[in-house]
């Protein structure tokens, strides 16, 4: 995976609690704001619905941990680790996310999270 | 011809406007010019939804004559001008505008005096609040509660006062404190008599009343006797002091409810007789000693007697206009049997609760724990139910009213009709081989063999027990016992039945509904905020995501909104298993223009979209990716389409036959009403999606009876059935009322559809819905047609702020460049499709490309899609 940061928008693009696709390394990327303003990324792809989907899913939370709902069958991701809340040997790739001078960066494929 | 004749209407409130309606719906207008002379700065508006006026927009929201003048040209409506005189002698009456201030303080400028004659004149002059002569009464923060003005200052005043008081623990005085503790006022009620609703309910069931409203933090003060208001020295309320009470009550507002007294001044100068106790004195055709004149409504005593309710001022004004068209008519008084909702509290009270009839029993159940009381009144010999009250638990009163004034013989053991036996506490001691439904010969064991976890069916609710066991599904009469045994059994697993909507809400859709509506939230994170956790999710966004909508019709993608939609709704357009979108335009009634049809075919082949005609007599359009939208809706809202909504919890389509104009069977032209209605509801959101149905004639080709709504044509009108769907539970919509002229049945379909998006479930279609209604169908027929909640004007009024309000949302997005923004691609590539997507060709259209198959992509795509990859790698 490559170690490199690609610029995507700058953050105050990104509307809270509403995903946006990037394209980064030739991959789609949902990219979220939370309402704390973080921001996180994740593969597009849904796993189960075989399509490329989740920025266009509901970001909540579920018990505190920060997910996206997939517009597809509903399969809730959590955000920091990519797994999946409903089934938890389903994971999606989770992305390195920087914001710097107002823009968001994201860089590699993170390793597996613990 | 002879001259045409002139009624003048004194009054513009409720009772005045009905006058008026009815006069134009029976064709006295042909005959006679009405003048209705209002006193009020506005039209006739809905006093009995006045504490709902805090959750309007604007006082215009409540008015029963929107558009301010009648669309019939002979009725002239004459507003902030006060009668002042009568002349009986020569039938003239003096007017001043505008009025005089009821102070009677001389103005400077005292208005225009002119005079008018009358053939007929109906005073419905209606009532005052009646304010007691105590000291402290003219303080400032001292307010009735009676019209939109008296409400815009109690609000105003709750913003800076800690505590408040109404004086008055009446019906409206309760609704009054309903009002301040939903302002956020800490609220006093204090009661002369020595009990709560004391017309309505005796000791024992004032006082269960009173102990349910203490628990909701409420202080109740009842016997006791108001002396003095206490003021500040700006001459603001600053207390309250009870006679011999020592401690005052500190309060900054006091509202007065202790009583209304006819307006009857005007009829006392020209000397028509009063009732002892005010009132106009009418005969039971409304008449007054003077044959000229009529009196309705709380101004008028038939009989010596007062109504403070509207449905008998109704009903007085429907008599006067039979008498006028020398019609039979006449009113020999009314039912004051009274079910409501207070602060939550069921209260009901029906025919003689008091027990003033000779030789009369009672019949009394009362659990205290519970806060429940009953009281049946039966005849002497006890086969006849005389009357009732019920509080904390008025479940019976549908089934005990009709036997009041049907006559119908008792059961033996009447006291089985309010013992929690009949409700089903008996199946504490029932044994499990005991009969629950009698229609289905369902017992208390299969019941719980069908909620056993583990078991066959694990029912959870009773919807589904109904499913499994027919227990409950003919006559419903024992739905709540087996609600019961489902709750006892849940209850004896130690399982908690919650009905909260999800994690983040421990709400029902329905109390949400309620909580946007008192306080007029706008944003989700002002209600998780003020009555929820976290962040929400799936199920609660899109909830009150369509609660927002329903209420104030705002663009599903503004700003503070777009958030909380539902994948369909996000995009305005339906996801599909490739998640690229189709696009259904709005096809009214399937009416189309052959003009119409080949944009529909343009548009399909200039985008490559797969098309297919809908069961919705409609065209759906396939296969557009998420950034074309926008370009789609172009080109479909240039040629006059606009969205058909196929993807929202909203209403979809109004389906029809061709009807009378084609048809040489059809009785009616069903296409004509199936526009009509589309066009009404159209955009409406709701729980879950609503579709209708219009057919022309019995044969029912239009399918209606498998819609939320359907409308079937009769010789004499139409037939509106409600509660039928398709899909995997299918229903029959089951008649809700006969023989509708249009007006009627728009009426009722108003009053069904919001009563229906106020209280059903989440995604709980209109059949789950009435199915699950104490009372069922029954009950929406009350409510809808006999308007038993007093509710219809309030829904109606919604239904009309939809109906004004509605705007193409498609049209709406492409015009707003914030909105469109967000239909891109990839926000860093906005020229660069979605690689993921691909199509293959089937029968000459495209179709989605096996997605375990290759991914076609894009030239200018230098990776592939390793997110597809690793998908496949993780499962």
């Amino acid at each position: 995976m490559s170690e490199t940061y690609q610029v995507v928008c700058p953050v105050d693009d990104l509307e809270v609690e509403r995903g946006v696709t990037a394209l980064v390394h030739g991959q789609a990327v949902a990219i979220f704001r939370t309402h704390d303003g973080e921001v996180f990324a994740l593969g597009n792809h849904d796993p189960f619905a075989k399509a490329s989907v989740l920025s266009r899913g509901i970001v909540g939370t579920r018990g505190g941990v920060p997910f996206v709902a997939s517009p597809m069958h509903k399969h809730a991701f959590d955000l920091r680790t990519g797994r999946c809340l409903d089934d938890d040997t389903v994971t999606v790739p989770v992305f390195e996310v920087r914001v710097e001078d107002g823009m968001v960066h994201i860089g590699g494929r993170k390793q597996k999270v613990a | 011809m002879s001259k045409r004749k002139r009624i003048v209407v004194v009054g513009h409130g409720m009772v005045g406007h009905r006058f008026v309606q009815a006069a134009v719906e029976r064709g006295l207008t042909e005959t006679h010019d009405i003048v209705v002379i209002g006193e009020e700065p506005r039209p006739a508006y809905d006093r009995v939804a006045l504490t709902s006026f805090f959750s309007v927009e604007s006082a215009e929201e409540l008015s029963l004559l929107p558009g301010g003048q009648y669309d019939d040209p002979r009725v002239r409506l004459v507003l902030d001008t006060a009668v002042t005189g009568i002349d009986r002698k020569d039938q003239v009456l003096t007017l001043v505008s505008p009025p005089p201030t009821p102070s009677g303080v001389e103005l400077e400028d005292p208005g225009t005096v002119s005079e008018l004659e009358y053939d007929v004149l109906v005073m419905a002059t209606g009532a005052a609040p009646f304010v007691p002569p105590v000291p402290g009464k003219d303080l400032r923060n001292v307010f009735v509660y009676r019209t939109i003005e008296d409400l815009e200052a109690i609000r105003e005043a709750s913003q800076t006062a800690k505590a408040g008081v109404v004086i008055g623990g009446g019906l409206l005085g309760l609704e009054a404190a309903n009002a301040l503790h939903q302002l956020g006022v800490e609220t006093h009620v204090v009661e002369l008599a020595p009990r709560l609703m004391a017309v309505q309910v005796d000791d024992a069931g004032g006082a269960t009343l009173k102990r349910h409203i203490e628990n909701l933090g409420l202080s109740v003060h009842t016997g006791v006797m108001t002396e003095l208001i206490d003021g500040d020295d700006d001459g603001i309320v600053s207390g309250l002091k009870f006679k011999d009470v020592e401690e005052p009550l500190e309060v900054q507002m006091v509202v007065f409810s202790a009583g209304i007294r006819p307006r009857d001044a005007l009829a006392r100068e020209c000397d028509l007789p009063v009732a002892e106790r005010g009132g106009i004195l009418v005969d039971e055709q409304c008449r007054t000693a003077d044959p000229h004149v009529f009196a309705i409504g709380e101004c008028a005593a038939p009989d010596g007697r007062m109504y403070g309710l509207v449905a008998p001022g109704y009903s007085m004004a429907e008599v006067v206009v039979d008498a006028l068209l020398e019609g039979p008519g006449t009113f020999t008084g009314a039912d004051m049997s009274t079910k409501l909702k207070l602060l939550g509290v069921d209260v009901a009270s029906f025919g003689d609760a008091f027990a003033t009839t000779d030789g009369a029993l009672e019949l009394v159940y009362s659990d205290a724990v519970a806060g429940v009381y009953k009281k049946l009144v039966v005849s002497e010999d006890g086969k006849r139910l005389l009357g009732g009250i019920l509080v904390g638990d008025a479940s019976a009163y549908a089934s005990l009213r009709p036997l009041v004034s049907s006559g119908i013989a008792l059961p033996d053991n009447p006291e089985e009709l309010i013992l929690p036996a009949s409700r089903g506490g008996v199946q504490l001691g029932m044994p499990d081989e005991a009969q629950v439904c009698s229609c289905n010969d369902v017992t208390k064991g299969q019941i719980k063999e069908a909620v056993a976890e583990g078991g066959e069916h694990s029912c959870e609710d009773v919807a589904c027990v109904k499913k499994c066991t027919k227990a409950g599904s003919t006559c419903g009469s024992c739905v709540p016992i087996v609600k019961n045994i489902i709750e006892e059994h849940f209850a004896s697993i130690g399982k908690v039945v919650d009905k909260g909507l999800c994690e983040h809400f421990r709400l029902t859709r329905q109390e949400l509904f309620d909580l946007v509506s008192v306080h007029g939230y706008r944003r989700f994170d002002d209600i998780v905020e003020a009555h929820g956790t976290g962040r929400g999710c799936d199920i609660c966004k899109p909830a009150i995501a369509s609660i927002l909508a329903s209420q104030f019709n705002g663009h599903v993608l503004a700003q503070e909104t777009a958030a909380l939609q539902d994948t369909n709704d996000a995009y305005l357009a339906n996801i599909q298993r490739n998640g690229t979108y189709s696009v259904v335009p709005r096809i009214p009634g399937g009416e189309i223009t052959p003009d119409k049809l080949i944009v529909i075919g343009e548009v399909a082949r200039d985008f490559g979209l797969y098309t297919k005609i809908t069961g919705g007599q409609r065209i759906d359009l396939f296969g557009a990716r998420m950034e074309q939208l926008p370009a789609i809706w172009k080109r479909l809202v240039d040629a006059g389409f606009e969205s058909g909504h196929a993807y929202g919890k909203a209403l979809r389509t109004v389906k029809s036959c061709v009807g009378s104009t084609w048809c040489r069977y059809g009785v009616q032209d069903s296409v004509g009403l199936a526009i009509a209605l589309e066009l009404r509801y159209r955009g409406l959101r709701s729980p879950h999606k609503l579709k209708g149905g219009v057919s022309g004639c019995a044969r029912e080709c239009a399918e209606a009876r498998g819609k939320d709504f359907g409308v079937i044509a009769t010789e004499k009108g139409w037939n509106l059935y409600v509660g039928g769907n398709g899909g995997a539970v299918p229903a029959h919509a089951r008649l809700l009322a006969g023989d509708l002229d249009t007006e009627t049945l728009v009426r009722y379909l108003d009053r069904f559809l919001m009563y229906y998006i106020r209280t059903a479930d989440r995604l709980q279609r209109t059949a789950a819905w009435i199915e699950q209604l104490d009372g069922g169908l029954d009950r929406v027929k009350e409510v809808v047609v006999d308007d038993a909640l007093g509710l219809g004007a309030e829904l109606e009024a919604a239904m009309a702020r939809h109906v004004d309000s509605y705007f193409d949302e498609w049209k709406a997005t492409i015009e707003d460049p914030e909105k469109m923004a967000r239909f891109v691609s990839f926000v860093n590539a906005p020229d660069v499709p979605d690689p993921a997507i691909a199509f293959t060709t089937e029968r000459d259209q495209i179709k989605p490309a096996d997605p375990d198959g290759a991914v076609s992509l894009g030239s200018t795509i230098p990776v592939g899609a390793p997110g597809l990859v690793t998908a496949g790698d993780a499962r």
